[in-house]
């Protein structure tokens, strides 16, 4: 078996765990009830965007330094998971938010600077599918990815300042749910599952770009 | 004065030459900020004092809206003529190209933002000459963000198709820091705050700006290159 498939068993292996550990493990939490086992999706995937929105910066950076393909793919395939997991910490934040706040969406601090995150690299996304010519596509791309992952401390400020001057700071966020051990083993579990799974879609997707490459 | 120095001035010679004679631009974009000052006005009603509340974030609004176009241009020029060619071909450091080019940008929505800024006070009837000082800086570091993203992805979306299409779609995701802090920081200063209460939106608005116009110098060679 080759190493990417032993990956790609370990990340279902571990998300079954994952699985397990949140809604079989994990006790009922007094005050929310069921709904803040949403938490064990919601806050990984967020960790894990993170991530995928560093590796954009250091493919960024890489290719325009050493013009070696291998990092425009990594910044592109990262870029296109960060995505994603974006998408299900915006998901997840919005449905966990319905029975708790009552309402679909909330312009809450961190919810907010992640939509914003998740405009920029969607706007990255476009641009690479805009621009045919492989080598000014990595060079633009790599522009964007650079600005965008050093803009991400600026935009989390600025809209926590912008939310602490209209309301106060929610109390009740997915990620700030008491943490006891009982709650942090099953998160832990959950974060270890969701970064194997993007470590695998990491390397099928570069996998597929190299293949795209040559092909061409 | 440095060779640098002097290659910058020269590319900011040019256009402000350029924009000179043909007042293209900046004929344009005074209509069209005349034009948004009037559709504001249509969504929102009469009211003056619901106008003079969405003032701060209207003013910045017609600001970013008339960025896109301007900033979004302004590179167009270097497309006919084999221009682009010149620029590529010139010696030396071509982060002094970018300086340059930005400096233009930032002298066109410095000229465009004040007969906006005049004309929102006329029209609003808000007394400005109190709050100009503190106005002015905010003004100052607000339009040097906006203009440092805008110069750099013009240049890339200049030779991108759909560029009209995507230049606003990178540009507006990146500034929502610098509308934040811009809209927050005019609202305490037409409120008669002094500017120093709100400083922190000050330092990150500064730090933002470092920090672009820096990727600006440190990334523009490598959208030059074709």
């Amino acid at each position: 078996m080759s190493a990417r498939r032993v990956l790609g068993w370990l990340a279902v292996i571990a998300v079954i765990a994952g699985l397990g550990a949140g809604f079989g493990l994990a006790p009922r939490e007094e005050v929310q009830g069921n709904v803040q086992r949403i938490m064990y999706i919601h806050v990984p995937s967020v960790l894990t965007a993170y991530l995928a929105f560093g590796l954009v910066f250091l493919g960024s950076a890489g290719y325009l330094l050493t013009k070696r393909p291998g990092w425009d793919r990594l910044a592109a395939a990262a870029a296109e998971i960060g995505v994603l997991f974006t998408g299900v910490f915006i998901a997840s934040g919005s449905i966990w938010g319905r029975p708790t706040w009552g309402v679909w969406w909330t312009w809450d601090a961190r919810l907010t600077s992640t939509a914003v995150l998740f405009l920029v690299y969607l706007g990255y996304l476009l641009l690479r599918g805009m621009v045919e010519e492989p080598d000014a596509r990595a060079r633009y791309a790599a522009v964007v990815g650079i600005l965008g992952a050093v803009n991400i401390p600026i935009v989390h400020f600025s809209v926590y300042w912008w939310r602490a001057l209209h309301q106060p700071a929610t109390i009740l966020t997915p990620g700030k749910a008491p943490l006891s051990s009982a709650l942090a083993l099953p998160l832990a579990v959950n974060w270890v599952a969701f970064t194997l799974l993007f470590a695998y879609f990491l390397a099928r997707r570069m996998e597929i770009a190299r293949l795209e490459d040559e092909g061409a | 004065m440095t060779a640098y120095a002097r290659r910058a001035w020269i590319v900011l010679w040019k256009d402000l030459l350029a924009e000179r004679r043909s007042k293209e631009n900046v004929n344009a974009l005074l209509f069209f900020s005349i034009l948004l000052l009037l559709l504001f006005e249509f969504a929102l009603g009469p009211d003056r004092e619901r106008l003079r509340a969405a003032m701060p974030g209207l003013l910045w609004l017609g600001f970013i809206l008339a960025g896109l176009l301007g900033l979004g241009r302004s590179f167009m020029i270097e497309r006919a003529n084999d221009c682009w060619e010149g620029l590529r071909l010139a010696p030396g450091d071509k982060s002094a190209i970018y300086l340059g080019k930005l400096a233009g940008n930032i002298v066109l929505m410095t000229a465009v933002e004040l007969v906006l800024i005049a004309l929102f006070g006329f029209f609003y009837e808000v007394d400005l000459g109190p709050v100009a000082g503190p106005l002015a800086v905010v003004l100052v570091l607000g339009t040097i963000g906006l203009a440092a993203v805008g110069t750099l992805f013009a240049a890339m979306t200049a030779q991108v198709r759909a560029r009209e299409l995507l230049f606003p779609v990178l540009l507006l995701p990146v500034q929502v820091p610098l509308l934040l802090a811009t809209v927050s920081l005019t609202q305490a200063v037409l409120s008669g705050q002094p500017l120093f209460e709100s400083r922190h939106w000050l330092q990150l608005l500064a730090v933002a700006d470092l920090v672009y116009v820096v990727i600006g110098l440190l990334t523009f060679e490598f959208i030059l290159d074709a």
